[in-house]
């Protein structure tokens, strides 16, 4: 599904001495099967941003089109609820949202509440159980005996139930180890893979939006300052410090080496692997001389 | 979603109402809170409304912004309003329509009764809307300082105020992230039968009752490794300041209470 904002404003508590402007004329389009990172310094708006995406917000100003739907300041609550069906949300600290007896009702709660049969929705979660590695007997246990790790996957798990066709991930891997994250990380490249989803990271490591998207979005103070590739945006060292960010670890550890070396490499490495591979050929042709 | 609730928020200002002692404001709204069942005529309900008005007014607080905020409760005062219409049935007949019957009395009475509610309702959320939390809590306790002698737990009381009220934001937000959560997985509570609705409230209660003990829990651990051992001997940052204004307010509450017993009714 494809995914467009023109123009999006948003304001909290619009009318009373609270509010709060988040969002101003945002603009970015995110084409179906894509990996969009969306990246920002804390309070930049990228939380509100993915709330639009869903409809859980509706923009104050401007349009925000999901598919054929189109979002706007006086869409009816049932267009949205059309929406939520396909757009899936795995909030921050998503563990916070269990509540059913048992880990199977839990995940099953989605795809019920959507109107998938209660056989299938079965059969789903215990799939889901399988494939987020978590051990076969979860099923029948409460969610609130597992460990901290397991309920997030189990609330993970939740939102993959009903087969959205576009994933939204705040920041899934917050407060876990560094394995459970890259496991993490890494089954939700393998689905976006595999099914085809197009799926839309808000994190706050360069290092895992230079790795996993293919595309980045860049918010500053409300507005949307810069998008475009991974290579695009972390070559722009300047301007995203100018957005108090920061560049992947890999990107820093080549702009010293080729501080110290006095020369360029043609490639940006993106990742470890990457940079290895760079240093590794430019060794070589130096032996080679 | 829950952000224009004001119930129980402070809203930081300069006017005259926000700048007196908070013994003297919590005192007002104390005797006020009795003062108003003085009230029984036309005469003394229109002076507890214009009154309450004009504190309004003094404290700089916009009106939209108040009634919005109090909605929900301003429904319940509706309610209560038809609830006499139909239900009371004395003094003279105004209105015979099909099986509806609504009598002087009701008419009467509703109007009383929801002025009375609204007028409590109204300087409460005045008090906490130009107090701060801590400041209300600092008042109750130097007022019920005197109740320590019968052993009243003064400062644990105090103390417990203090968190409930220092937690209703934080709980209001995490209300509005569970809600956007559950509804993201096709929970509704906005459709459906009262059945269904109130069944859809379980996702929401759930975890919001096992974070509220986790953060309790939390809270705890965090006041004893800080060494808190209650009130004893414990000074103070913030000194209280009774100033000229704040007995202004005390002669002006018995101003209003002279009126209120001299346009009585009586019985």
């Amino acid at each position: 599904m494809d995914i467009s904002l023109q123009q999006v404003g948003y304001s909290y508590a619009k009318g009373t001495p609270f509010e709060k402007r988040a969002l101003y004329e945002v603009n970015a389009s995110i084409r179906t099967g894509s990996y969009t990172a969306v990246i920002g310094h804390t309070g930049s708006g990228k939380s509100t941003l993915l709330l639009h995406l869903n409809g859980l917000l509706k923009p104050t100003e401007g349009v925000v089109r999901v598919g054929d739907v189109s979002i706007t300041a006086d869409t009816k609550a049932k267009e949205l609820k059309k929406i939520r069906r396909h757009v899936g949300i795995v909030f921050q600290f998503p563990e916070h949202q269990l509540f059913e007896e048992t880990v199977e009702k839990d995940i099953m709660f989605g795809p019920l509440n959507f109107g998938i049969p209660e056989e299938e929705a079965k059969q789903r979660a215990h799939e889901l159980i399988r494939l987020l590695g978590l051990p076969e007997d979860v099923a029948q246990k409460s969610p609130f005996d597992l460990s901290g790790g397991q309920m997030r996957r189990v609330a993970i798990a939740g939102v993959l139930a009903f087969k959205p066709s576009v994933l939204i991930l705040d920041e899934p891997t917050a407060g876990l180890d560094p394995r459970g994250r890259k496991e993490i990380m890494e089954l939700f490249t393998k689905l976006h893979k595999e099914e085809g989803l197009t799926t839309i990271l808000v994190t706050h490591s360069m290092e895992d939006a230079a790795r996993y998207a293919d595309q980045v979005l860049v918010m500053h103070e409300g507005r949307s300052v810069m998008a475009g590739t991974p290579e695009e945006v972390f070559g722009d060292a300047d301007r995203l410090k100018s957005f108090r960010l920061g560049l992947p670890r890999s990107v820093a550890f080549q702009h010293n080496v080729e501080k110290l070396f006095g020369k360029q490499f043609g490639t940006l490495a993106l990742t470890e692997e990457q940079l290895a591979e760079t240093i590794a050929e430019a060794l070589k042709e130096e032996g080679e001389r | 979603m829950l952000e224009k609730m004001i119930f129980g928020r402070y809203v930081p200002g300069n006017s005259f109402v926000h700048r007196l002692d908070p013994r003297s404001k919590l005192l007002f709204v104390f005797l006020f809170i009795i003062a108003v069942f003085l009230a029984d005529n036309t005469a003394t309900y229109a002076l507890l409304l214009v009154f309450t008005l004009l504190v309004i007014f003094i404290a700089r607080i916009r009106l939209y912004f108040l009634f919005n905020g109090l909605k929900p409760i301003l429904f319940l005062i509706i309610f209560t309003l038809l609830m006499h219409f139909i239900f009371t049935k004395e003094g003279a007949l105004l209105i015979d329509w099909k099986f509806l019957k609504i009598y002087e009395e009701g008419v009467r009475q509703g109007i009383y009764i929801s002025i009375r509610f609204l007028v409590l309702v109204l300087m409460t959320t005045i008090l906490t809307l130009t107090t701060s939390p801590i400041s209300i809590t600092d008042g109750m306790e130097t007022l019920l300082n005197p109740l320590k002698r019968i052993k009243l737990p003064v400062h644990e009381l105090a103390l417990m105020m203090s968190i409930s009220l220092r937690f209703i934001p934080t709980l209001m937000d995490e209300t509005d992230k569970i809600l956007k959560a559950q509804l993201a997985r096709g929970s509704d509570l906005t459709s459906g039968t009262v059945k269904e609705r109130i069944r859809a409230v379980v996702p929401l209660l759930v975890p919001l009752f096992v974070s509220a003990f986790k953060r309790a829990e939390d809270l705890a651990i965090a006041m004893e490794v800080r060494g808190y051992r209650g009130g004893e001997g414990r000074t103070r940052y913030r000194q209280l300041d009774w100033q000229l204004r704040d007995t202004l307010v005390i002669i002006l509450f018995l101003l209003l209470v002279a009126a209120l017993i001299w346009l009585r009714g009586g019985n």
